[in-house]
């Protein structure tokens, strides 16, 4: 029974065999040293020329956060009614972006896809820079930011309590779990390439740092077997977490009253909204990296492939989402929210919303064509509009709803200053110069896991073309 | 036979390294099937099947992560409901402050409960490994560096009551073990 359930089972695997995951048989000693030499040869022009620039702008992005701290919160250019702008707009385009990590690392995890093997690594490091960059505008948009511990309770004695009750508070625990548990799940991820780099240290400093951060790591199976089952249950609890952070993100606006934002499609739209704007940014970043690195074995034609058909579901969920909200708007027969949407598509911010609609919805559609999913430059380009697409979403979320809200009297334009532009200009520099100090000190990709994935990595490999006789009989035996 | 570290200290076991995942899986079932107790497979990545061949159970990670999460759980019950509810109801918009508000404080019970099973998981893993720690006396072997690249290893330790050096040597043997090696401490 069970052996002619094994034999229709191969020959099944047989008929549906995939293209591999590491192409031109690369042995493991191959994937070690070329993934760990990224680390151990001494930084090239090109990595002191992008770090040079994007630290530059990092100290851009930290004098205005200074300028702003030191004279005020009215340095940008919110106003009334336009309370949130870009500060908001910001936080959520990062925290989305981050998304797409945990997406990569938790749910195609859970759901077997191996391919995420080679592209994990650096996705999950995505979102804990993306998370980085998305911390800092809620932190410095609250003006005193001396007081912002205000936002956790603490016990004291100002009488000053948080309100549990309220999205903003969720918000805050939403986003610190999300960074933290990101973090541990990264690093317990990192642990054994943190192994193979110690081993492979030459220098002292090496050897101490990556000995110390390998936490003395063995590879024994009786470690695996606690490691494998920690792995998976934080992939299990990272993938409700990453639905409810942006689902929470969405509350924030989806709760309060304001035309254009109380609606109940908001959680699952901006959730495919994050997971679709972070899968444009992993391509972002990762296809200049093959190509510096020369990662093609690793990170397959197959693996972007994969990732623009996400990046063409997501885009048209969102798309649906566009469309759903002015069905909505006016089957719902609410004034305000119907002005709220024609106002979006024919008001003074209607090229904001057409960016929007073209960047994240006409763009993307390239990806139905195996052409553009397969050709580098295209993949890039799109990606390009998806990334400024999914900052568009957010200004004409906010911004559009905010500006002219129930009392005509009050309608205001909203125009950003110098410090709103380089702010977020700079936290450009920031995640890039994260990134760049990542892939010289850690390796991009699991290192492990590739290993794993290879056909030589399975303990029955090599019995169905040689012996398979004989490997039945001790498998019959064992059992 | 080869040995490694400093042979005036005490000896930690005998090991060998062996080809491929194939011969460490059915290395792991003799050695299982001999009836050895304090013992170990190393390779380069986690082989699918290996407890089995081993003879290991399920991991008992999960148990904890469930106590961890039940603490994060009631954490935020207690720290959300008590104050907002009984001891210091925050009246917004004339709303309610009743324990029928509970679906407002949801979100960040929920939220505390994966922290708490997130933290206990890495934490819970680490401990259950006995990590993080210094040094192992595997470490003295130094063919055992290539086990974060692409080295298959077999080590039993000399605390096993079936340890004895002839007989595991002979096994060792058996199962295709190269380089075999007796491994001492410091």
């Amino acid at each position: 029974m069970a052996d002619a359930f094994m034999q229709s089972h191969e020959a099944a695997a047989e008929r549906i065999k995939r293209a591999p995951l590491v192409t031109n048989n690369r042995p493991m000693k191959w994937i070690t040293d070329h993934v760990a030499s990224c680390t151990e040869k001494s930084a090239p022009t090109w990595w002191w020329i992008a770090f040079t620039i994007s630290a530059s702008l990092a100290m851009v992005s930290f004098f205005c956060i200074a300028y702003l701290i030191s004279t005020g919160v009215g340095v940008w250019g919110l106003n009334h009614p336009v309370g949130w702008a870009w500060d908001i707009t910001n936080f959520v385009f990062w925290i989305g972006i981050g998304h797409a990590g945990t997406l990569i690392s938790a749910i195609l995890f859970l759901t077997r896809q191996k391919w995420r093997t080679s592209i994990n690594r650096a996705a999950e490091a995505m979102t804990l820079f993306a998370v980085v960059c998305a911390g800092i505008f809620p932190a410095v948009h609250v003006g005193r930011i001396w007081m912002v511990w205000f936002l956790a309770p603490v016990p004291n004695s100002n009488a000053i309590w948080q309100n549990f009750r309220s999205p903003l508070l969720w918000d805050v625990f939403a986003v610190s779990t999300y960074f933290t548990v990101s973090v541990l799940f990264w690093y317990t991820g990192l642990v054994p390439d943190l192994a193979t780099l110690r081993d492979r240290a030459k220098n002292k400093l090496r050897k101490f740092f990556y000995g110390i951060a390998a936490l003395g790591w063995r590879g024994g199976n009786r470690q695996w077997k606690h490691y494998e089952m920690a792995y998976l249950i934080l992939a299990g609890l990272s993938t409700p977490l990453v639905l409810s952070v942006h689902s929470v993100v969405s509350f924030d606006f989806a709760t309060s009253v304001i035309p254009g934002w109380h609606t109940t499609i908001f959680p699952p739209y901006f959730v495919a909204g994050a997971i679709f704007g972070g899968f444009a940014m992993v391509l972002t970043i990762m296809l200049p990296a093959r190509a510096i690195f020369g990662l093609h074995d690793l990170i397959t034609d197959d693996h972007v492939d994969k990732m623009c058909k996400i990046i063409l579901l997501t885009g048209s969920i969102v798309g649906y989402a566009y469309a759903m909200e002015f069905f909505i708007a006016w089957y719902g027969g609410n004034m305000f929210e119907q002005y709220a949407f024609i106002n979006r598509a024919t008001g003074p911010y209607w090229w904001a919303y057409w960016s929007m609609i073209f960047c994240n919805v006409v763009a993307p559609q390239l990806f139905w064509f195996r052409f553009f999913r397969r050709h580098v430059l295209w993949v890039f380009v799109v990606c390009m509009f998806v990334n400024a697409g999914m900052w568009f979403e957010r200004f004409v979320i906010i911004v559009t709803s905010l500006h002219r809200d129930f009392l005509p009297s009050s309608w205001n334009m909203f125009y950003p200053t110098w410090v709103d532009i380089w702010t977020f200009v700079g936290t450009f520099g920031i995640f890039l110069a994260l990134f760049l100090l990542f892939i010289r000190w850690l390796p991009m990709i699991c290192i492990f896991e590739v290993k794993a994935v290879l056909p030589e990595a399975d303990p029955h490999h090599g019995h169905d073309e040689h012996h398979h006789e004989p490997a039945a009989a001790v498998k019959g035996a064992a059992h | 036979m080869e040995t490694a570290g400093n042979p005036q200290s005490q000896l930690f076991g005998m090991a060998a390294e062996v080809p491929s995942a194939t011969a460490l899986y059915h290395a792991a079932e003799k050695v299982r099937d001999a009836g050895y107790k304090r013992w170990d497979v190393y390779s380069p990545f986690p082989i699918h099947g290996m407890d089995h061949a081993m003879g290991l159970k399920k991991s008992w990670l999960s148990a904890l992560v469930f106590i961890g999460g039940i603490t994060g759980l009631t954490i935020a019950s207690i720290l959300q409901f008590y104050p907002s509810s009984i001891e210091y109801p925050l009246v917004v918009a004339g709303k309610p402050t009743n324990f029928f508000t509970v679906p407002a404080f949801f979100p960040i019970m929920f939220e505390l409960t994966v922290l708490l099973s997130a933290f206990t998981a890495t934490f819970g893993m680490l401990a259950l490994n006995g990590l993080p720690r210094w040094n192992h006396p595997i470490f003295n072997w130094n063919e055992f560096k290539k086990v974060s690249d692409d080295g298959f290893f077999v080590a039993i330790e000399a605390t096993d009551p079936k340890f004895d050096e002839e007989s595991t040597r002979a096994m060792l043997e058996s199962v295709g073990g190269k380089h075999i090696t007796l491994i001492y401490g410091d």
